[in-house]
C-alpha cells in the first residue's frame, strides 16, 4: 500500500526541536527524524525510548566473566593440571589471581564486541546496505522531520503543510512510499 | 596466554570503537561524494546509516560505553605487557613499579607521537580553525604530567636496586648509568624526564614549534626506554661468560625501518581517504559551543581573549 510521507527540512536543530515541541502538542505524530548529529532531547519530545543497549551490554559482558571462569577451571584444573613452581592446583580458587587478566580481558571483548554487533543489526548498518535518508544533505548540513499521513489521520495533508510551514521550515517535499 | 587476550581484545575492541564512530562520517562523505565510484566506496563503507533519531541515540550510548570499556583496557593491557618483564627473573625487569609505569609510558609517549602527526596535519590539511593552540597546551600538560611519573619511575627503580640490597639488582642499574650503553640511559633520561619539564612554561607549552620539537625528543626518548629496558638488562646477566653487546642485524634494521613504512602507508591512505576529524562530534560541538560563546559575557577567558 503506497503511503504518504511529508518530509520538513530545517537548517536549525533548536528550530527543529522547537517545531516539534509544538506539533506535538497540536496531536500530530512525528515518525522519524533524521540529522547530521545528535539533537540532544528531541528524543523524548518525538517519543523515542532510551535504547537498551547498555543492558545488554552487560549481559554480554557477564556471559564473558562466565564462559572465562568455566573455561579456564575446565582448562587448567580439571583437564590439564600443571604444577607451576610447586603451587597448589588443586581447585579453581586457589589459583583465581592467576585467572584475573583474563577474565577481565574475555568480559570486555565480550561485552564490547557483542554491544558493536546488537547496535550494527538493531540500527540495520551492515556492510553494503543502501541509504535510508530522505535527503543527502541531512547527513551534512540540514535536518529533516519525517510525518507518515497514515499515523495522522486527524489532519489532512494540507492541514499538516500549514503547521509545518510555521515552526521555520526551510523546504517541504512530499513523497509517495510504497 | 594473558597477553594473547590483552593484545587481541585491546586491538580489536579499538578498531571497532574506531570505526563505529568513524560510520556517520562516512555517510556525510558518501551523500557528498560526486564521482560514482567513490559514492559506491563510502555507501559500501557508510554501512547504510542514515542518521535517524533511534539510531544517534543509540550512537551515543554505544560510544560511552565503549569508551568505558576501553579505558580499563588501556590499564590492563600495560600491565599485562609490562608482567612479561616483571615476572621474569633478569635483573632490571624483575620489577613491581613496571605495570604503573608501563601505563604512564604509553600516555607520555603516545599524546608524543599524536603531537608530531597531529601538528603536520594541522598545517598540512589547514585544520587551525579546529585544532587550536589551546587543545595543543592541554596535550603538553598531559605529557608533561606523564613524564614526571615516568621519571619518578626511572628514580625509584634506581633507588630501590640500591635499597634491595641484591647485588645484581645494583649492578644492573649501575651498569645501565656507566655501563657500555650510558648513552642510551642518559639519552632517555634527558629526552623523557628534563625535556617534558620545560612545559611547566607557558609560553612554550603554547608554541607550535617548541611543542613539535619537543614531541620529536620524547619519542625518540621513549624508543631509547625499550632500548634500555631490553638490551641494557639482557646484554650483562649472572654470567659474564654470557656477557656481549647487541648489534642489529640487517634483518633487524629491515624490520625497524619497515614498520614504520608500514605504518606511514597505513596513517597517510587513512589522511588521504578517510576523514581525519570526527566530523559529527565537531558538528555537535560546535553548535553548542558557538551558542555558549555567543551568549558569554565579555570578560571570558577563552583564546580570542585578546580580541574583546
Amino acid at each position: 500500500m503506497a503511503e504518504t510521507v511529508i518530509y520538513a527540512m530545517y537548517d536549525d536543530d533548536d528550530v527543529l526541536k522547537d517545531g516539534a515541541k509544538k506539533l506535538v502538542a497540536k496531536g500530530v505524530k512525528i515518525s522519524e527524524v533524521f540529522s547530521p548529529f545528535p539533537i540532544h532531547g528531541i528524543d523524548p519530545i518525538i517519543g523515542i525510548k532510551n535504547t537498551r543497549l547498555g543492558i545488554m551490554a552487560f549481559i554480554y559482558g557477564l556471559t564473558g566473566t562466565v564462559l572465562a571462569t568455566y573455561g579456564m577451571r575446565f582448562f587448567m584444573i580439571t583437564d590439564w593440571p600443571m604444577n607451576i613452581g610447586g603451587k597448589p592446583n588443586g581447585s579453581y580458587l586457589d589459583n583465581m589471581l592467576a585467572f584475573v587478566p583474563i577474565t577481565f580481558e574475555f568480559t570486555v571483548l565480550c561485552a564490547a564486541h557483542g554491544m558493536a554487533i546488537t547496535y550494527l543489526l538493531r540500527n540495520k548498518t551492515l556492510p553494503g546496505l543502501p541509504a535510508q535518508n530522505p535527503d543527502p544533505r541531512t547527513t551534512d548540513d540540514k535536518f529533516v522531520m519525517e510525518i507518515r499521513l497514515s499515523e495522522n489521520t486527524k489532519f489532512d495533508a494540507a492541514e499538516l503543510e500549514t503547521m509545518l510551514k510555521e515552526t521555520g521550515i526551510i523546504e517541504l517535499d512530499q513523497k509517495e512510499l510504497k | 596466554m594473558c597477553i594473547v587476550f590483552a593484545i587481541s581484545t585491546y586491538l580489536s575492541v579499538g578498531l571497532v570503537f574506531w570505526y563505529i564512530g568513524l560510520i556517520p562520517d562516512f555517510a556525510t562523505i558518501r551523500d557528498r561524494a560526486k564521482k560514482p565510484v567513490s559514492k559506491k566506496m563510502y555507501s559500501i563503507l557508510a554501512f547504510g546509516w542514515s542518521g535517524r533519531a533511534k539510531q544517534w541515540n543509540r550512537f551515543e550510548l554505544v560510544s560511552l560505553v565503549l569508551a568505558g570499556l576501553a579505558t580499563p583496557l588501556v590499564f590492563s593491557v600495560h600491565s599485562i605487557v609490562s608482567f612479561d618483564f616483571a615476572t621474569s627473573v633478569i635483573p632490571g625487569w624483575h620489577t613491581t613499579i613496571f605495570p604503573p609505569y608501563f601505563v604512564a609510558g604509553a600516555v607520555f609517549s603516545g599524546f608524543a607521537m599524536v603531537q608530531t602527526l597531529m601538528l603536520i596535519m594541522r598545517k598540512a590539511m589547514g585544520l587551525e580553525a579546529y585544532i587550536h593552540t589551546r587543545h595543543v597546551e592541554y596535550m603538553n600538560i598531559v605529557i608533561m604530567v606523564t613524564g614526571s611519573i615516568v621519571g619518578t619511575a626511572y628514580i625509584t627503580e634506581l633507588f630501590i636496586s640500591w635499597y634491595s640490597g641484591v647485588e645484581y639488582e645494583a649492578y644492573a642499574f649501575i651498569n645501565r648509568a656507566t655501563g657500555p650503553y650510558w648513552w642510551a640511559y642518559w639519552a632517555m633520561m634527558t629526552c623523557n624526564v628534563i625535556s617534558p619539564q620545560l612545559m611547566w612554561f607557558r609560553p612554550l607549552r603554547r608554541s607550535l614549534l617548541f611543542t613539535f620539537i619537543i614531541s620529536i625528543v620524547v619519542n625518540i626518548g621513549m624508543w631509547f626506554e625499550r632500548y634500555v629496558i631490553i638490551v641494557t638488562s639482557i646484554h650483562r646477566d649472572y654470567l659474564p661468560s654470557a656477557w656481549s653487546m647487541h648489534y642489529p642485524s640487517h634483518i633487524d634494521l629491515g624490520v625497524y625501518i619497515g614498520t614504520i613504512g608500514l605504518f606511514f602507508v597505513f596513517f597517510l591512505l587513512f589522511a588521504r581517504y578517510f576523514p581525519v576529524l570526527a566530523l559529527n562530534e565537531v558538528k555537535t560541538i560546535l553548535k553548542s559551543s558557538g551558542e555558549s560563546y555567543k551568549n558569554a559575557p565579555d570578560n571570558h577567558t577563552n583564546d580570542s581573549h585578546s580580541n574583546h
